[in-house]
Formats: structure tokens, C-alpha cells, sequence
């Protein structure tokens, strides 16, 4: 059995005694070295999610449990040590006068010795191909490349939990594919848990998993193949599938009977090559 | 409005030693009633461009011509705010730029400091408000209370308001849900159609351009490295892969399908429905040719 790492037990939140329910009821596991996305439709409590796993925000009902602890005010920063998330907006998130200094600040609040520290520094620069921008000040730099050093920053201190709040969405088509492949292959080789809150469809092929919320509720949670065969139900709650997905449903209303739900380009002209040697 | 750029460079901070390029060169021609589409990665010189186009910035060299307005590195012209006034710029994340008590008061705050009378500030609220797809019973509601999505209506409500002629969009979508993204963009296409707009799409989206566009330049490095029509562009693949951009989806499968079937499927800005009955006979040929 894969171990658990993050539990949210019948979670429910609001912003305020009067306020609607942002969570109402949620329960989920994410298990160790897994990728999980979150979707849903803006305002579906995708970021409440985040904020709480590293107790930003507490449950007004339920628990969350992070590595066996509960989030509360005993174990919030060792909570926070090992869960690393990085937010949409580059700007906010910018504490060092150069690249250097910004990879370092959080490596420096932990006590990593300077040669390790230098060492990571250029590991994981070199990871968001930012090697070049050492001694760059974060004004001269554009959003797309805050982001890569911010995403360099959470690595360098090596948490267990990689969380992505649509940390990609300033980014180019491009930077953002690079990102993400780079991200993954720092999933797979150190073991984290990686949860990426997004909109990128293509983000969302690339994970294990997929939660759906939806008005503060879990909705689904499946494979994303599985999620992506819902196409209409997704439609209905403000979601998009992926281009593929569309082409495939289309081509069975041309009586091309494609039989496996493809997600990428591959999947799919595999399938059409099948059908036309029976042709 | 037209626009026009002619050899357009700009330079932050000349004469410096922090001096830097944005733009050399530029030249490009927008006629009155088009919708542009600018592509390019992060750093290629979008938001310079951008930033001319109400004269938040003047040329280091070059003209810079919007409509009958001229601006060059000498001359800014003395009419800039009527400039201003006729060219809408909906920012990155525009949300950030809201302040006021409430959301009507927000809305006005624009047309208000152009001198329009406040009779007519409340008529456009209620034309606009419904076409940006918010509810009138928001108006009395502070901007800070709503969502994201609806406070970035709210900002593209107070730029509409002002009622521009040349609308120049910067990413206007990032950050939104699928569906808040369509209903956004769909919005623009049609107040661009409606009112005869200029419109300026800055954009990571091919997707988008494809869809809205009907001109697309492509900026690399701070010049202008295409230009043409979204099928003349898009269709290129090497070159634009060159600059770091991946084509529209729908046209790496039609090239995945070539190079599999032997199959050519020219790209025509087709639906998704006419591109599976193209793709359909395409196979029903390539079997019977064996």
C-alpha cells in the first residue's frame, strides 16, 4: 500500500461566520511520490485546498493531517517545512535583491550550511534553466522567469510536497511545457508529492490523478482519462477537455470507432492506424 | 483607428550602462477595424510595444502614428489625454488596479476623468455591466467582496467605459477557468464586431489567436519576426518553433497525420467537426490506394 501523506478529513471552511461554505465536507488522500491535479472552475475552493495544507487558513470543521501530524498551531511549522508551494503571482513572492539571494533566503531560514547551500543554488537553477541570472535583480527579470526562481526557491530547500497553485499561468506555452517536465522529473527522483492547482489541460494529462471540485465539493476523482471521458459533465461545471479528447469524440460521430479515450496526439493517430488497416 | 509603427526602437534607460533593447526596428502597419493578435515569448518586447500604443511611452527613435496622432522621441502629442481617452489598455491581471468603495464607483472612475458627464457615466454602466456579464446588483458591492473573475469584469468594465476606440488587450484571459476565459474572449469578439473596434490582442493563446484573430505578428528579440494572416503564420512550423513557439494544436496533429497517413490536410481555421469528416476520407482514401 502506497503511504499516505496529506488527509483531508470532512474539511469544511469559510472565509467568515456569515460567509458561504468555500469547502463544505471535504475528504481526500494524496499519497507519497504521487501527482495529483486539482482542478475546477474559479471560486471552487482549488486554492482554499492550498492554503490549508500548509496552514495558511485552519478547517473551521474536520481535519487535515500532513505526514501524520495535524495541521494546528503545534506542528504548523513543521508543516511548513515540508510543504513548498508556489503561487500564481511571481511578484509577490520575490524576498531576495538578486536570484542568488532569493534561491538562498529560504535555505538560510533553515540553517543549510553555505557549501550545500551553494552547491543547491546552482542545482536547481540550472533545474528552471535560470543558471545564467545569479547576481540578476527581480525587477530586470520578466514574470515567467520570477516564476522559474521562485519554483528554484521551494526546491532548494528540499520539502516533501511540491504544491503548484497555477503557479504556471504567467508562463509562455513553451516555458510552461519546460517547467513542468523539469518539475516532474524532480518528482520522480526525489520522492515528493506533487499537487498542481490548474487550469492547463495539458497539466492535468501529465498527472496520476485528478480531483474535481466543484462549488466546494469533491466531484470526482479518477484518472485523468477517466475524468476526461465525462466530457458533457465537465462542460456543465465550467471545465474544458483536452483538443484530442474533442477530435476522438468527433470522430466517432464519422462512425470511426475509437475504442480507448486517447489524451495525446500518439494515443489517438495509434487508434486511427488500427482502424485503417482494417479499412 | 489606424496604427502604425515606423523603425520603432526603444530603449530603457539610455544612455546607462543598465541600458536595454526592447524594441529596434519595429515596423508594422494595423488597419482601422482589424483584430491583431501579438505573439511572443516572455521578453520579446509585447509589452513595450503595447505601452506606445497610448503613449504611456514614447519611441527612442522612430514614429510611433495612432489614428492622427503622432508620437516620436521629440514630440509627444500636446492632445495626449484625448489619446488616451481613445485607446483602452486592459493590463495584466487588471483586477489589481481596482480601488474605489464600490463597484460602480470603480466603473466611473475612467469615463469620469475624461470630462464625461455623469448622466451619461450611468448610462454606459448599465450598457456595459450586462455586456461584460455582470449583475446590476453588484454595483453597490465593494470590488474587493467579488471573485476574481468577476473583479476582473469589474477593471474590463472601467476600461469599456471610457468607450475606446482602439482596444488593447494584454493577456486578458490569464488566470480565468476555461469557461470564464471563452465568455471573456467571446465578449471582446463581439464588441469588437458591434462597435467597429481596433482591437490588440497580447496572447500566449494560439488557440486564441486562431480563433479571434485576423492579422498575427510575431515578435522575437524586440523586432517583428512574422506577420500575416493566422493560417500564413501558424502553418510555419520551423520558424516558429525557431523562436520558441509551438503551433495551434489542431495543426502538430494535422503534421502528426501527414507524416503517419502520407495524408495532407491543408489547415483552415476549420472546427474540430470538419476536421474528423476531413480526416474520415482521408483514411477511406489512404485505404483504397493499397
Amino acid at each position: 500500500m502506497r503511504e499516505k501523506f496529506i488527509e483531508f478529513r470532512n474539511v469544511s471552511f469559510r472565509y467568515g461566520d456569515e460567509q458561504p461554505w468555500v469547502l463544505d465536507n471535504v475528504s481526500f488522500e494524496i499519497y507519497k511520490d504521487e501527482w495529483v491535479a486539482i482542478i475546477g472552475h474559479n471560486g471552487s475552493g482549488k486554492s482554499t485546498i492550498a492554503k490549508l495544507m500548509n496552514g495558511l487558513l485552519y478547517p473551521e470543521q474536520g481535519e487535515i493531517i500532513i505526514n501524520g501530524m495535524p495541521v494546528n498551531d503545534e506542528h504548523v511549522w513543521d508543516v511548513r517545512k515540508q510543504v513548498g508551494m508556489v503561487f500564481q503571482n511571481p511578484d509577490n513572492q520575490f524576498v531576495g535583491t538578486t536570484v542568488q539571494d532569493d534561491v538562498a533566503f529560504g535555505m538560510e531560514n533553515r540553517g543549510i550550511p553555505r557549501e550545500e547551500m551553494e552547491k543547491r543554488i546552482t542545482e536547481v537553477l540550472r533545474s528552471v534553466r535560470m543558471e545564467d541570472y545569479l547576481l540578476t535583480e527581480p525587477h530586470r527579470l520578466s514574470g515567467g522567469q520570477k516564476q522559474r526562481v521562485a519554483i528554484a526557491s521551494v526546491l532548494a530547500v528540499k520539502p516533501d510536497v511540491l504544491i503548484l497553485d497555477e503557479a504556471t499561468a504567467m508562463l509562455d506555452p513553451r516555458g510552461r511545457k519546460e517547467i513542468m517536465r523539469t518539475v516532474s522529473d524532480i518528482q520522480a527522483k526525489n520522492e515528493i508529492s506533487l499537487i498542481t492547482i490548474t487550469h492547463d489541460l495539458q497539466e492535468v494529462v501529465m498527472a496520476e490523478r485528478v480531483i474535481v471540485m466543484n462549488n466546494g465539493s469533491v466531484w470526482d476523482e479518477a484518472t485523468p482519462r477517466d475524468i476526461f471521458a465525462k466530457k458533457d459533465e465537465l462542460r456543465k461545471i465550467g471545465l474544458d477537455v483536452p483538443f484530442i479528447a474533442v477530435l476522438a469524440d468527433e470522430l466517432k460521430q464519422n462512425d470511426l470507432l475509437i475504442e480507448n479515450e486517447p489524451l495525446n496526439h500518439d494515443e489517438l493517430l495509434e487508434e486511427l492506424w488500427t482502424l485503417h488497416l482494417k479499412m | 483607428m489606424d496604427i502604425t509603427f515606423k523603425d520603432v526602437t526603444y530603449i530603457y534607460q539610455a544612455n546607462s550602462p543598465f541600458a536595454h533593447k526592447a524594441l529596434e526596428n519595429l515596423s508594422f502597419h494595423i488597419p482601422s477595424g482589424s483584430f491583431v493578435a501579438v505573439i511572443g515569448h516572455t521578453g520579446s518586447g509585447k509589452s513595450t510595444l503595447i505601452q506606445h500604443l497610448n503613449g504611456l511611452i514614447t519611441p527612442t527613435e522612430g514614429t510611433v502614428q495612432i489614428g492622427d496622432y503622432q508620437i516620436n522621441s521629440d514630440k509627444k502629442p500636446e492632445n495626449l489625454k484625448e489619446l488616451r481617452s481613445r485607446v483602452g489598455v486592459v493590463f495584466q491581471y487588471p483586477e489589481h488596479q481596482l480601488f474605489d468603495e464600490t463597484v460602480a464607483k470603480d466603473i466611473a472612475f475612467g469615463p469620469k476623468n475624461f470630462g464625461v458627464s455623469e448622466s451619461e457615466i450611468q448610462r454606459r454602466i448599465k450598457e456595459i455591466v450586462p455586456a461584460v456579464g455582470l449583475d446590476e446588483a453588484l454595483l453597490g458591492r465593494s470590488p474587493f467582496d467579488l471573485s476574481g473573475g468577476q473583479m476582473r469584469r469589474v477593471a474590463i468594465a472601467g476600461v469599456l467605459a471610457v468607450k475606446p476606440e482602439i482596444l488593447v488587450l494584454d493577456e486578458p484571459t490569464a488566470g480565468l477557468d476555461p469557461r470564464g476565459q471563452r465568455e471573456i474572449m467571446d465578449m471582446f469578439s463581439n464588441l469588437h464586431k458591434e462597435q467597429g473596434l481596433t482591437t490588440v490582442l497580447v496572447t500566449h493563446s494560439m488557440e486564441d489567436a486562431v480563433k479571434y484573430a485576423d492579422h498575427v505578428i510575431i515578435m522575437n528579440k524586440g523586432t517583428k519576426y512574422m506577420e500575416g494572416t493566422p493560417e500564413e503564420v501558424f502553418t510555419q512550423r520551423e520558424a516558429l518553433n525557431k523562436v520558441q513557439l509551438d503551433v495551434p494544436e489542431m495543426i502538430q496533429f494535422i503534421n502528426a497525420f501527414e507524416e503517419r497517413f502520407g495524408k495532407t490536410i491543408p489547415f483552415k481555421r476549420q472546427t474540430v467537426q470538419a476536421l474528423a469528416k476531413e480526416i474520415q476520407q482521408a483514411l477511406k482514401g489512404a485505404g483504397s490506394d493499397e
